[in-house]
């Protein structure tokens, strides 16, 4: 398993060997704009998932750029590392706190 | 690991602008005024246009092109190639709409129906063409479903059954590698339509070949079960071959060389080095000229069936 | 810090106040045991209802009867394996992980909408499909793009985007039926009567009967009650059929002054508990297809698997030796 080889299976993938690792994907959707969290999806290797990323996230739009990087490879800021998923966020107001948590609405600058 | 490609896969560049058809415009649904349910969508997300498509769609990328047939082109001759490319291509699209609910995992689901939507789009820019010029002025479905087997001239290996996976991304791999060398040549086409949808087709090739050589590289460089699978499916289409080298519109010695040269390199990367023994012997156009294997008529019978219980009717 | 309790009634605290407020619960905040699992719960059924819902339109794909529709088709098909993607991405925000529900989907251990489970017989089934079944999935789906938990939220709202192109597409390939000939119309109202009790039935059994639904509202994972949206359908359909000239088979359906509202009649919910309990038409071939499909894809994706962790050993020897030292 490539998943677990260089590291532990990032907290939700649970069965290593049934299934592919989970990839976040970020898109630009449009040059001035910034990447912004679109959702996850399992891939094989980082080429599948670029490939799975631009069927799925963005089916033909041209001028977009797509990253896609393992979950597992993702730190997240969290007050609490006992139980990471569920952590509480704590004293923070929480607008943009964590993990996914980029803005739908990035704004126009 | 490549943390920031600036674009997915291959460049782009030379498609088509491709906006999405904004089904979600307000107004327009037969639902509008209830709930105002797309309006308010538009309203708190109207920055997402840009950045989602919703369905593939079929904008003209015949824009602005004179449509009439020039003088110096022979209709009958463009005609007669449009149609063997379309034809490929929608035997094609048929065979990967049938995998759809079967794919291998849901991610490829999306993909294989992706490049079927491609092919499904060429083939109807290009019997449209063919009604042109060979001066019928028939639509679409008139070459599609009101043609019999023998009148297909797509090459044969397009219409042999899916088998698995692995014959599939063979398949997808010889095909795709083909019609974009072919397809290539044609964006210099001297018929501005023709040029025109082979320069819209060039980039979904290029996609769908990355698309089956990365999968060939995965399958054959995978397990031994996946490994014993590319085999069995190379040597199935091997056979083939010769007749789809003969099936190349012009520059025939140079498309040959420039598809085994991508075969060759691709199947090096699988493992698979040899795999795929290209004949000598020069090949018969067989499906070009209208013999097919026993499995178009089914595949044809079932595309056609609806079509031709109600030929009065419109869809 | 405070003590365990203390913490616990803190966070619970918090996660209240984030629901009255009307915010978003996001992935890594706290939140009770009970709404993750409910969320999941949910979630992943309707990621299931989008795959398994692929089947009864896909299998229409091929014989389509023009290319113009075989392209609507193909393309509307594959968002819904899309739709699938993102809600169970959706799903694994929460700890969940996709290969466990696609177990326990074909295991049979988690449901899908039971409208899927009803055959597609013609092609006038595709319309009423896009316009009864899609129509109920907005009305369904709209108000959870506003749901409490924040990846469901914008998944639905990525959904009902792509859910309008489809119901468009439905009705107005029912509109270019009931233009056609008179078998095409005869197909359509065929259509009509066999779809619409189904159709009603999405919405779930009525608010009397539906147990889980008051906490789902109250934790605004849910917004509205079953009856109430049920009722929207209807309201909303009604006058689309009087347009299109197809008659909905329920007697009992007036327009009523009153309330400014359609009466109807009550749907045979004891048809609904027999599907729901996969007695259905088409159940047992429903997941018959989605298990031969996953099992004959196994050795696919253990090949994907197995490739991958070729190339990064490779890459790790690579690295290892010297000459790799300076990349």
């Amino acid at each position: 398993m490539s998943g677990t080889e260089q590291h532990g299976s990032g907290g939700a993938g649970r069965g290593p060997q049934e299934g592919w690792p989970l990839y976040e994907v970020f898109v630009r959707g449009k040059r001035g704009l910034n990447h912004v969290h679109v959702g996850s999806l399992h891939a094989a290797d980082d080429a599948m998932a670029l490939g799975h990323a631009r069927d799925l996230y963005t089916r033909r739009n041209e001028g977009v750029s797509i990253w896609v990087v393992r979950s597992s490879h993702i730190a997240a800021s969290t007050r609490d590392e006992k139980d990471p998923f569920f952590a509480p966020s704590a004293d923070k107001v929480y607008r943009h706190p964590t993990f996914y948590d980029i803005p739908d609405d990035v704004p126009h600058i | 690991m490549s943390p920031a490609p600036e674009t997915p896969g291959t460049s782009q560049a030379a498609v088509t602008p491709e906006p999405p058809e904004s089904p979600a415009a307000p107004g327009s649904s037969p639902a509008a005024g209830t709930d105002h349910v797309y309006l308010s969508l538009a309203e708190e997300h109207d920055d997402d246009s840009g950045r989602w498509a919703f369905g593939t769609g079929f904008t003209d990328p015949l824009h602005g092109v004179d449509t009439a047939v020039p003088p110096g082109v022979d209709g009958a001759a463009l005609a007669s190639l449009c149609l063997e490319l379309a034809d490929d291509a929608l035997v094609q699209a048929q065979r990967l709409a049938e995998w759809c609910t079967r794919a291998p995992e849901l991610e490829e689901e999306v993909a294989l129906a992706n490049i079927g939507l491609d092919l499904l789009g060429q083939a109807r820019l290009l019997y449209a063409r063919c009604g042109r010029a060979d001066g019928t002025d028939r639509g679409e479905d008139a070459y599609a479903y009101f043609r019999d087997p023998a009148d297909f001239r797509n090459v044969t290996l397009a219409e042999l059954p899916n088998g698995d996976f692995a014959f599939s991304i063979v398949r997808l791999l010889v095909l795709s590698t083909w019609r974009l060398a072919v397809l290539h040549r044609l964006t210099g086409a001297q018929d501005p339509v023709l040029a025109a949808v082979a320069a819209k087709a060039v980039p979904e090739l290029t996609y769908h070949r990355q698309y089956a050589a990365q999968w060939a590289v995965r399958l054959g460089d995978g397990t031994e079960e996946s490994h014993r699978r590319m085999r069995a499916a190379l040597a199935q289409v091997a056979p083939y071959l010769p007749e789809v080298f003969a099936s190349s519109p012009a520059d025939g010695a140079a498309v040959r060389a420039e598809t085994v040269s991508v075969l060759e390199q691709v199947l090096a990367e699988a493992e698979l080095a040899g795999a795929l023994p290209v004949p000598d012997e020069p090949g018969s156009a067989d499906g070009r000229e209208g013999r097919h294997t026993a499995h178009l008529a089914p595949l044809l019978a079932e595309l056609q069936q609806v079509a031709r219980a109600h030929p009065e009717a419109t869809w | 810090m405070t003590t365990p309790d203390a913490a616990e009634e803190e966070h619970q605290a918090r996660f209240d106040a984030t629901i009255a407020r009307d915010q978003r619960v996001e992935p890594r905040d706290w939140m009770p045991e009970a709404y993750r699992r409910t969320l999941v719960r949910q979630i992943a059924q309707h990621a299931h209802s989008e795959i398994i819902g692929m089947q009864p339109e896909g299998a229409w794909i091929t014989r389509a009867p023009s290319l113009r529709r075989k392209a609507i088709l193909f393309a509307k098909v594959q968002d819904e394996a899309g739709h699938g993607l993102y809600l169970y991405s959706a799903a694994e925000t929460l700890g969940a992980d996709r290969a466990d529900l696609t177990a326990r989907l074909i295991e049979g251990r988690q449901k899908y909408s039971s409208i899927f489970n009803y055959p597609t017989v013609t092609f006038a089934d595709v319309g009423v499909i896009g316009w009864f079944v899609d129509g109920a999935a907005i009305c369904n789906q709209v108000p959870l793009c506003r749901s409490s938990y924040g990846p469901y939220a914008r998944a639905m709202v990525r959904i009902c985007k792509e859910e309008s192109f489809h119901q468009r597409q439905g009705y107005e390939l029912l509109l270019t039926m009931m233009r056609g000939t008179d078998a095409q119309r005869a197909m359509v109202q065929d259509a009509v009567d066999r779809w619409w009790w189904p159709s009603l039935m999405m919405f779930g059994p009525p608010d009397s009967d539906s147990p889980n639904s008051a906490a789902s509202m109250a934790w605004k994972i849910k917004r509205h009650s079953n009856d109430e949206l049920r009722r929207r359908f209807v309201d909303m359909t009604v006058p689309q059929a009087e347009k299109l000239g197809v008659t909905l088979p329920d007697p009992e359906l007036r327009w009523n002054e009153e309330s400014g509202r359609y009466d109807f009649g009550t749907p045979d919910w004891s048809e609904l508990q027999r599907v729901i309990k996969g007695d259905g038409p088409c159940n047992a071939e429903r997941m018959a297809r989605r298990r031969e499909a996953h099992a004959e894809g196994a050795w696919v994706r253990e090949a994907a698997t197995a490739h991958a962790a070729k190339q990064a050993r490779r890459r790790a020897r690579r690295a290892e030796a010297p000459e790799g030292a300076g990349v």
